[in-house]
Order: C-alpha cells, then structure tokens, then sequence
C-alpha cells in the first residue's frame, strides 16, 4: 500500500480548507480508506477542532520533528473511524519550526501504512504554503465564488505551475445558487473560465457545515446534508470513480420552496 | 593554496545566507577545501547558514554529519545540501536538511540584448494573478491575461485570449504603441504615460485595439479591417 499524499490549499484565508480537509478525511475513511490528516498551520491550528479531536492531542508535528516523540505517538485517532489519524499543528511554535524536507520525510513514512495522507495547508503563500505543497501527489485548490478569493486561488494555481507539481484541481465552496441564478455572484462556470483548471466538486452553502464544525463532527457523516453530499462525491472522484456531478438548481426549484413553507428546510 | 581552494569550492551570498558551490572533485578534496575557505576568515564565517549545492556528488550519512559537525564547531550551521544525486538528496533528508533553497526569481533570470522595434517575446501560455512579464520590445500572449497579472512592453501588446489584468504598452514613452486583444476588459490599460481605467465588461466581447488617438488620449475601438493601415 502506498499513500496519495493530498493537499488543499487555496491562497486566500476562510474559504473552507479546513472544512474540505476534515469532511474530506471523514468520507474517505466512511468508505473503509485509511487516512492521515496533517494540519499544516502551525501557530493557528484548527483542524483538531473542526475534528473534534482537541483534548486528546499530547505531541504534535513539530515534537515529531523535532524528535520528542515518534511518530505514532503524534498520530491522534478518530473517536468514530479507527483508521482515521489526525498529526495536529503546534499552536505554540511557527512556521519556521517546519522545513519542506521535514513534511517530505513524515509523509514518507506514512506512505506505507495508509491510503491517504491529507495536508491542511495554512492561508498565504509563505513558508507554510511551501511546506505543504513539498511533499504533494496532488494538489485541491479551494476557493469561494468570490472575485478575491478566485484571484488569490488564480496566484495559487500560478505558483503550483512553476513549482512543476503540476495542474491542482479545483473545488468550489460556499455556491449559493439563489445568488447565482440572480446574478449577485460568480457562477461556477465563470470562476473556471478564469482559473482553467479541473473541477473536481462544487459545494453548496449549507448552513448545517458550520453547526458540524463547532460541534467537532463533519458534516459529511450526516445523509441528508447537501453540503456532505457534495463532499462524498468529491471523495468518490478522489478515489477514481466517475460521480456526476450534482443539481445545484434542486435547490432553488419548487420542492425546495416546499420544503421551506413546509419547515422542513 | 588559496586558488586551489576557491577553484573546488566558491561561495555567495544568497538571500537565506550563505551558498557553497562544489566543483566537480573528490569529497575529501572538497571538504578539505571547505573548511580551509572558512578557517581563513573565521569571523567572516561565525554564525553564518550555509547552504551546499554539491551537485552530484554521493554522499552518506556519515559524511554529511561529519562536515556538519566540523562547521558547527566553527559556527556555521549547515541547513540545505542541493544535489541532482537522489542518494544525497536522501541522506540530507534523513538528516532534516533542505534539499532546494529558494530559486532566483524568473525575471531576474533572463537579460535581454539586442532587443529591436520587430522583437517581439512570445508568451504561450496563460497569465495568472502575480505574475509580471517585462520585455523591452513587443509581448505577444497566447492565452488569457488574468486580473493580478502585470505585462509591461517598451513596444506593443498583442493578445490572443481575453485581457483581465494590467497591461502597459510603450512603457518607456513610445506613444504609437498599441494594444490588441480578442476581449480587451482589462481592469487598466496605459500607453506610454497615459492612463485608461474606463473599460467596463462588454456585454459581448469582441476584439478590440487600444491606442492614443489624436486628441491624446488612450482609447479602445472594437477591430476593423481598416483600423492597422
């Protein structure tokens, strides 16, 4: 067995990367993969909550480094899946405590024991940015139907071309397809005709991603969410499957209106 | 002794410290060499961050950690060893040691000479945010011009994809300069010192060639036929 090491990154901060990362992680070990996440923001640490895994972190990425424990010990498992870890950031230490080489070597010797290893890369283009990209097989640009986001991803994007780690795919979060369809934002088609590259999902916005992350449990894991539906897809695709992808429209129709007089929305 | 020792080993100044570069010799010799360059100017060396590019080179554990122990009890730390050998690369990662330092920045890479009025730098690929393209004579573009994105000619522009980001022809005053584009709705155009910040998405875009016009201001036409002669 050996690990495709993934990370999502995406430029412009709070356009869901974390969110992508933990639901991400979830509905790959849902489907019995098993699966590292690294939280690769170190000094702003995150993942462990939106994980709901934050009291039980003892050693973090940069003990492992730094040699004050091995790296299983690092290695928090999930409450609900057994083969899901999460390697949290220090929240005490910062970028610098990190080198490329170092994410290069621990992804190394994760490759062998797992199916995915997910990288939770930090907002900007700096060191932290440069630390997760070292060791990626593939890399998902995240970015929100928003001009400033769409240009941050584009910068993003740029930078992963002359880095030579190939073309990233493209997930788009947070679409409200009632503004879109009134005009009052970007389109998923004109955020890729601006950035080029390949899709791979477009998330609804959906209230419900907010509640899962304060209460420590990803969205994915609930059926009826559309939000979580959209990530399983996008886990499906990562796992080569062919997923179609899904009516953004279904919910702007007459059944959502019902659903909304109805109180059930 | 001190030609021999800076013809094996030369090193620069780089913006995260210090760069040796190898020549191509043995590792004894090179070491030797090393460490002969910093005991000559001891105060020069102390505390520096040396990086090492020692281009193929195969080298072990045990002679990376012998050197690094022989700079660091001279102040030096070692923290990036380059090499093209995957053997060393290896070894420096197990070592926790950078194996790429940062590279020179791509503009910085390329000077341009003999640069005339019919030079033109053809650019096959699209322009995304951050990136600046400079060229003393014409940039001809194929593919789209995002917003963010920054290309500045002495001549003229030509571009065969649609036009988002900043684009200044004439930059060094040349005002018969122009700027085509199969969608021109960048966010600001200028020509040699004038300034254009007028365009508004067109409903349908078209091509469209921006130039002074004889009152002197800078102005965008849809493309004619007749327009160029």
């Amino acid at each position: 067995m050996t690990a495709q090491v993934i990370t999502v990154t995406s430029g412009k901060g709070g356009v869901g990367k974390t969110t992508a990362v933990a639901n991400l992680a979830n509905a790959l070990a849902m489907d019995g993969k098993r699966v590292v996440c690294i939280d690769g923001d170190i000094g702003l640490r995150n993942l462990d909550v939106v994980m709901g895994l934050e009291n039980r972190i003892v050693y973090d990425i940069v003990d492992v480094i730094e040699g004050r424990c091995k790296l299983r010990q690092a290695m928090i498992r999930d409450k609900h899946y057994p083969e899901l870890y999460l390697i949290p950031a220090a929240q005490t230490r910062d970028k610098n405590a990190v080198s490329p080489s170092d994410m290069v070597r621990i992804c190394a010797d994760l490759r062998p024991d797992a199916d995915f290893v997910i990288i939770d890369s930090p907002a900007g283009i700096e060191r932290g940015f440069r630390n997760s990209i070292a060791a990626a097989d593939r890399v998902l640009v995240v970015t929100n139907p928003e001009v400033s986001a769409v240009r941050d991803a584009d910068r993003v994007v740029g930078i992963l071309e002359a880095e030579e780690k190939g073309s990233p795919s493209l997930i788009i979060n947070r679409l409200n397809p009632v503004l879109v369809k009134n005009n009052d934002m970007l389109s998923a088609e004109d955020v890729l005709d601006l950035l080029g590259i390949q899709l791979i999902g477009i998330v609804p916005e959906d209230e419900s991603v907010i509640i899962g992350s304060n209460r420590g449990a990803p969205v994915v894991t609930d059926p009826k969410s559309r939000a979580g539906q959209a990530f399983r897809n996008i886990s499906k695709r990562l796992q080569g499957q062919d997923v179609p992808f899904m009516d953004m429209e279904a919910q702007t129709g007459l059944w959502n209106a019902i659903q909304r007089l109805t109180g059930r929305k | 002794m001190m030609d021999q020792t800076t013809s094996l080993v030369q090193i620069k100044g780089i913006r995260d410290g210090l760069l040796a570069t190898f020549a191509d010799a043995a590792w004894e010799d090179l070491r030797v060499a090393l460490l002969a360059q910093i005991d000559e100017r001891p105060t020069f060396f102390q505390g520096a961050r040396l990086a090492m590019d020692v281009g193929a080179q195969i080298l072990k554990v045990n002679d990376l950690v012998d050197l690094r122990d022989f700079l660091s009890e001279r102040g030096v730390s070692l923290w990036a060893v380059i090499s093209e050998s995957p053997t060393t690369e290896h070894t420096s990662q197990l070592l926790g040691l950078a194996t790429r330092i940062s590279k020179p920045r791509p503009e910085e890479r390329k000077r341009f000479t003999d640069v005339s009025d019919e030079t033109a730098l053809f650019v096959n690929k699209t322009i995304r945010s951050g990136t600046r393209i400079e060229f003393p004579g014409n940039i001809v573009v194929l593919g789209d011009v995002n917003p963010g994105s920054e290309i500045i000619a002495e001549g003229s522009v030509i571009v065969w994809g649609r036009v988002r980001g900043m684009i200044h022809a004439g930059a060094k005053g040349d005002r018969n300069a122009v700027i085509c584009a199969l969608d021109l709705s960048a966010t600001q155009l200028r020509i040699a010192d004038e300034v254009s910040a007028m365009l508004k998405p067109p409903k349908d875009p078209r091509p469209e060639i921006a130039s002074i016009n004889s009152e002197g201001r800078l102005q965008a036409e849809a493309w004619k036929q007749a327009t160029l002669s």
